[in-house]
Formats: structure tokens, C-alpha cells, sequence
């Protein structure tokens, strides 16, 4: 190869050219979220802020500063990219659609889901929510699993840390805004704080119904009855309601939700929660939410109500009752240990001086 | 004593350091350069360029260095390098009837102005290992000949076909604006362009295997190849500002039509009609088989019942992306302890329920 030829980099490209940037080059909006007369913008009759001074007005008034603790700042921005690497036109797309679900709870609202430079399926859905919501005082927790030192977990927050150097904890109660892939933290959620689900299927009717044409006309109906039947089926088959992860609910006595593949261990957290919940499927191009205070009651019959997962054993490590735990294979000789899946609230319980067993199984 | 493991951050800076020497290979080997790529492997670049959605050789290329020849990974690269792009305008549409032609053939009709040029084919090749090329050598120059007098002149059979009216019309432009599929969500159900633009971008793999289907009875077409081309044609741009187009310059494009029976219903009378296809550089196999899965998808529009997955549009739509594909079935790598957890304790109770029942009677015929 040629010495001389040099790669565009995204800046040469036009990339934080604001005057080449613009909404959407279709005046058909970007989605649900999108307002078809607003594209392409006109000049707006006032003068505005640039974008990124309101994205720091807008991330302090929604999400004050929870308490700051060890929280790290990091200042590695990687140059080339804008804030949290989305561009402010789909950010704002991405908050209108956000904005939507928060008015009408429970509701899968279509939006413009972009492709990111990490695989559909992998949390790009929640990604791009977090990054149209966060803001430059905002402290980010990363977890999988209840982990924040799973692969996945640990790539993404890498990535909001190198995007837009914004200060990431570990730490439930320092976050404001926390990310999650298949758990809701054990420490209670508070007001102010966001969470942000990785959603692989909004719809919960799918595997009842494949096609997005006939669940979109259930749910506005609010015909829910195969749900139930479903779950009757499972009552009737097995003695049981089979479905132990992302479990039914519905969402502020209206729409029946898909809470993500979450164990039905954490639905109750989700019920009256302080915390406001957004959810992105970017695959499937779907964000939902469920605001503060908002009911959201597990699906079940008044003979079989629903019930969580509960474990005979505390967590062999900090000795918790009452959370969710994760099971070590320890031999081959079928020894195994039970211990917290939420690895912060297991470590905040070591710190405090709890001390589990030890004991393998 | 069990300890939590931490050092995923470690894990992770090792395993891409890793890559990255295994990419390079052996080092006594010399390295591949971009251009070589984009010249000698230029069909793969080709196939970056239509299932990434941008006409970009040398990003292709470098993409395909980068993902160590793995298409789909190549793809991804180019799609998420685009997703950062501004979205300035649209193009003046492109008139594929003014192409160059470096490769023209029709399956319709013997000879047709213009004339069948065969063109850089593998067609007609026997498929015979050359173990020549393992050895580095000089390659025979082509062959020249002077060009038909007809050759500036190319209409496409279709419009040829539709001047009696034998096919149906092209749609008329009607400068309505044309979806994107890339910035906004998919609605059942969908417009053609809309339709065209996913199978464009969508996995060669799928899409050939969707148009075979048709070919076997699952949605039957009855297709013609009316005429497949290959060629540069012009991009032009209209600036607001100045009112007028602004060549941008050309890309090489491959264009099928397909010509297929259609009886007619009450309302018109029995004509051909088109299916479309459409890619960057020379994608033969991706263009006809776009354009077949394209008619099959007009199944409703016509009238035909759908009955086959080629003729269902949300199962074509949804699936025949290769990164919606490849992500949603590799992400199944990805840790799920804690579901499995759920499941684990689900089985075990009904497992416990199943040993504590009494012996199973004996099926009774129920009378009721």
C-alpha cells in the first residue's frame, strides 16, 4: 500500500459540522417519536443555546447529582465523535421518543434506532437511550448479569467513559444513571436516578403472535386474553406459571409489558419504583418507559398469585437473604456455592463487615 | 473458598491484543495492503460496499482488512463508520439507461440494440483449480475490438418491452420523498422502496436463498432475466442554493430486471411484470436475487395469495439483515446465568414434583 493515502477520519467527513448536520434528510419524521412537520428544520425565531449547553441543563435538572463518593472522572474523551457519540439531531430524536413512552407508560413507542459501532443485540437499544439522556454531571453504572465486571457490561462502559468522559461508579447509590442487561439492582432505587434496560424483544406478546401487525392492534385493544391463556396453560400443565424471566406485567393498569429479560425475582422492584425506568430495544427499534411511581403489576390469577423465585440459602460470601443469587459449579463432583448476582450489593454487605458461610453446597 | 473473579477489563485489552497479531498473521509474510484488496478482491469489496450501504471502495477494503476477510464483520464496520455521517440530500435518481456498459445480456431476446456483451464473467468458466495463479505472473492483456455502432445506445428490454405496453409501466416519480430505512423504523406494511432498500442491504446469503425458494414452488414467479448490466453511471446533486444539478461523479452499479408472467386481473390486461434489482459494483448472484424476492413480495399488490415466506414481507424484512441476524444470534454468547439460574430452579421444582407422584394409571378412554 501506497504510503501516502490517508483514511477520512468521521471530523473530515462532516462530523461536527454543525451546519451540515440535520435532523433526518426524510421530512417523514424519524418514528412515533418524530414530529413530521419539523423536518428539515427551519431556522428557529429565537436564538437557542448550541446543543450542548442543554444537554448539561437538561441532565441537571432530570437527574440531580446523587452523592459523588469514589465516583472517578475520566477525561479520556476520544476526540472525533461528539458527546456520548450520537449526534444531537438523533439524540433529540431519540429523547422525543423517550418523552412519548413516559407520557403513555408501558407503551412500545417506534423510533430511529441507529447502527452502532456495537452488534444489534448487545445492548445497542439501551446504549442509545443512555446516551441521548446523559449529560456531562452524570455519574454512569454499567451492569450484566447484576455484575459490573461481566464483558459486555465492562465494554459499554468503557465506551460512555471514552465517548464522553463522563464519571462512572460501580456503586448503585453514587449512579444516576445506570444501565442493566437482565437485573435491577438489590440497593433500592432512588428519585432522581435512571434506569436503563437492554430490551432483545419489547414485544411481550411475540411468541404468541409473530407478526407486528396483528400484536400492534392487541395492544390497542388491550386484548391481553392469549396472555393469560398462555399462562393458564402453564398452570395446567406443569402445576406452575412456567415463565421464570422476563414475566408479563402491566404497566399502570393499561399496557402489558415485556419488563426484559429480567428474573421475576426483580418485577416487585419495578412496582412504585422512585426511579424512572426507560427501556431500548435497538434491534427491534423500540423505547418504552415506565415513570416514577407508576404501578406495574405482574400478570396472574387470584388462585395462583404471583410468586418470585426464593432460594433455601443465603449468599455464601455476604450471607444476604431475600436477593438474587448466582450458582458456582465448584468440582465435577457436583459441589457448588450460591452467591449475590448483584456483585456491589454483595460487596457494600462485605465492606459492612457481613460474612457469609464460605460453604460449598 | 470460591472469590468473585474481577479482571474482565484485562480480559478484554489482551484478547484485542491478541487479534490484532493474529490478524497480521505471519510476519515473514508480507502484509496486505488496502488497494491490494480493493483491486484483487474487488467482488468482495463490491459486496462490503451493497450490504454496507455506502459506495466507498477504500473503506471497504480497509474494512475487510480489519475484519480478516469476514464479510459480515466488514459490513459492520462500514455500517457503523456510516451511521456517524451527516445526511445532507438525497441524489438526482440515477438513469441506469445512460450507463457505461461494461457487461450487458439479456435472457429475452437473441440481439437487442445495444447488442449482448458478455463483458469480465465467470460464466462459462470450468470451474478448474488454476494452480498457475499460485505463481506469481503476468496476466495476457484482454482483447480489444472496436464498438458496434449501436453501442452508445442501450435502452433497457424493459423499455423496450414497454412501449407495446407488454410489461407493466415503471411507476411514475412523482417526487414524492423517498423513505429511509435507515433513519426511520420500519411500518408494516411497507412501501417497495422501502422493500428494495431492505433487500439492497440485505445478507446475499439470505436473499439467494429466499429467491431459490420462489424458484421451487414456494411463491412461484415465472422470472425472465430481461437484462442484467453492469456499468458506471452519473450521480448528480441538486444544492438548494443552486437550483440546479451538480455531477458528483459515478459509481459502478449492477442492475437486474426481471420479467415475469402476470395473467392479468379484471382491471388490466395480461402483461408482464417487473421485479427489481439493484447493487454497487458487480453483484450478479445479489442483483437477480434481489429482483426475484422483490416481485414475490409484490404478492399482495398483484393479487397473488401469499402463502411462502418470500411473499411475506415482515418475515423478509426482519430477517434478511445480516447484523440484525448475526448480533441477535451471537449475542447469545453473552453471559445468561441469571435466567438460566431461573430456569434451573424451575426445573429442579418440577422435577421434584414429577418423583414425589404416585405411579402413573393407566390412560383411561374418558367417556365424557
Amino acid at each position: 500500500m501506497s504510503g501516502t493515502q490517508t483514511f477520512p477520519s468521521p471530523r473530515a467527513r462532516g462530523e461536527g459540522r454543525g451546519d451540515l448536520v440535520v435532523d433526518a434528510a426524510s421530512p417523514q419524521g424519524e418514528g412515533e417519536g418524530g414530529f413530521p412537520g419539523e423536518s428539515p428544520p427551519v431556522p428557529p425565531p429565537h436564538p437557542r443555546l448550541p446543543p450542548r449547553f442543554a444537554d448539561d441543563e437538561v441532565g441537571e435538572t432530570l437527574s440531580p447529582q446523587a452523592g459523588r463518593g469514589d465516583a472517578q472522572r475520566t477525561t479520556d474523551q476520544q476526540s472525533g465523535y461528539n458527546f456520548a457519540y450520537l449526534d444531537e439531531g438523533t439524540k433529540r430524536m431519540i429523547r422525543r421518543a423517550i418523552l412519548k413512552g413516559i407520557a403513555v407508560p408501558g407503551y412500545q413507542v417506534p423510533f430511529a434506532s441507529r447502527e452502532m459501532p456495537m452488534p444489534y443485540g448487545w445492548g445497542t437499544g439501551g446504549v442509545q437511550v443512555t446516551a441521548a439522556i446523559l449529560g456531562r454531571s452524570d455519574v454512569l453504572k454499567v451492569i450484566d448479569q447484576g455484575a459490573d465486571d461481566t464483558t459486555n457490561a465492562v465494554s459499554i462502559r468503557r465506551f460512555f467513559a471514552k465517548t464522553s468522559g463522563v464519571a462512572t461508579t460501580t456503586r448503585t447509590a453514587e449512579a444516576t444513571v445506570i444501565q442493566t442487561r437482565h437485573r435491577i439492582p438489590e440497593t433500592p432505587l432512588t428519585e432522581g436516578q435512571t434506569l436503563v434496560y437492554q430490551v432483545p424483544i419489547p414485544e411481550p406478546l411475540r411468541f404468541l403472535e409473530p407478526r407486528e401487525t396483528e400484536t400492534r392492534q392487541l395492544h390497542a385493544l388491550a386484548e391481553y386474553g392469549a396472555m393469560h391463556v398462555k399462562l393458564y396453560e402453564d398452570i395446567s400443565r406443569h402445576g406452575h406459571i412456567a415463565t421464570t424471566y422476563a414475566y408479563p406485567v402491566e404497566v399502570a393498569g393499561r399496557y402489558v409489558m415485556d419488563p426484559s429479560p429480567t428474573p421475576k425475582f426483580d418485577n416487585p422492584k419495578m412496582d412504585d419504583c422512585p426511579a424512572l425506568q426507560l427501556f431500548g430495544a435497538g434491534r427491534e427499534r423500540r423505547i418504552y418507559a415506565v415513570p416514577p411511581y407508576t404501578r406495574v403489576r405482574s400478570l396472574d390469577f387470584e388462585d395462583h398469585p404471583f410468586r418470585v423465585q426464593e432460594f433455601t440459602h443465603p449468599c455464601a460470601l455476604c450471607g444476604a437473604d431475600g436477593v438474587y443469587l448466582d450458582e458456582m459449579l465448584l468440582d465435577d463432583a457436583g459441589r457448588r456455592m450460591f452467591v449475590c448476582s448483584d456483585t456491589d450489593h454483595c460487596e457494600g454487605r462485605r465492606a459492612d463487615g457481613h460474612v457469609g458461610t464460605g460453604d460449598a453446597i | 473458598m470460591y472469590v468473585a473473579v474481577k479482571g474482565g477489563e484485562a480480559a478484554i485489552d489482551n484478547a484485542h491484543r491478541l487479534l490484532a497479531e493474529v490478524r497480521r498473521g505471519d510476519p515473514a509474510v508480507p502484509e496486505l495492503s488496502v488497494a491490494q484488496i480493493r483491486a484483487q478482491m474487488a467482488l468482495l469489496v463490491d459486496r462490503v460496499m451493497t450490504e454496507g450501504s455506502l459506495h466507498d471502495p477504500d473503506l471497504a477494503a480497509l474494512a475487510l482488512k480489519q475484519a480478516r476477510g469476514d464479510v459480515v464483520e466488514a459490513v459492520f464496520l462500514v455500517r457503523a463508520f456510516r451511521t456517524t455521517l451527516p445526511r445532507f440530500g438525497a441524489s438526482v435518481p440515477v438513469d441506469t439507461g445512460a450507463m457505461a456498459v461494461e457487461r450487458r445480456i439479456s435472457a429475452t431476446f437473441k440481439d437487442l440494440p445495444g447488442g449482448q456483451v458478455l463483458g469480465p464473467t465467470f460464466d462459462y468458466t470450468h470451474r478448474l483449480i488454476d494452480f498457475a495463479l499460485a505463481a506469481e505472473g503476468e496476466v495476457e492483456p484482454a482483447a480489444e475490438a472496436e464498438p458496434r455502432a449501436d453501442a452508445a445506445l442501450c435502452p433497457r428490454v424493459t423499455d423496450l418491452l414497454a412501449r407495446d405496453g407488454l410489461i407493466e409501466a415503471s411507476p411514475m416519480d412523482e417526487g414524492a420523498p423517498v423513505g429511509d430505512l435507515t433513519r426511520e423504523p420500519v411500518d408494516y406494511p411497507a412501501d417497495r422502496a422501502l422493500r428494495l432498500q431492505a433487500l439492497a442491504r440485505g445478507d446475499e446469503g439470505f436473499v439467494l436463498g429466499l429467491a431459490y425458494s420462489t424458484q421451487r414452488g414456494y411463491g412461484r414467479t415465472h422470472p425472465f432475466v430481461g437484462e442484467i448490466r453492469v456499468g458506471e453511471v452519473a450521480v448528480a446533486f441538486v444544492p438548494e442554493e443552486l437550483g440546479f444539478a451538480v455531477p458528483l461523479g459515478r459509481v459502478r452499479l449492477t442492475e437486474c430486471q426481471m420479467v415475469n408472467q402476470f395473467k392479468g386481473s379484471g382491471a388490466t390486461p395480461p402483461q408482464f411484470t417487473r421485479g427489481y434489482g439493484l447493487s454497487f459494483g458487480q453483484s450478479e448472484r445479489k442483483a437477480m436475487a434481489m429482483a426475484l424476492v422483490d416481485r414475490a413480495l409484490r404478492a399482495e399488490e398483484l393479487g397473488e395469495p401469499v402463502t411462502s415466506p418470500a411473499q411475506d414481507q415482515e418475515f423478509v424484512l426482519a430477517h434478511c439483515d445480516s447484523l440484525q441476524a448475526t448480533g441477535f444470534v451471537e449475542h447469545l454468547k453473552l453471559p445468561h446465568y441469571v435466567d438460566f439460574q431461573a430456569e434451573l430452579e424451575l426445573v429442579r421444582r418440577l422435577r421434584a414434583e414429577f418423583e414425589q407422584k404416585p405411579e402413573p394409571v393407566e390412560m383411561q378412554e374418558a367417556a365424557e
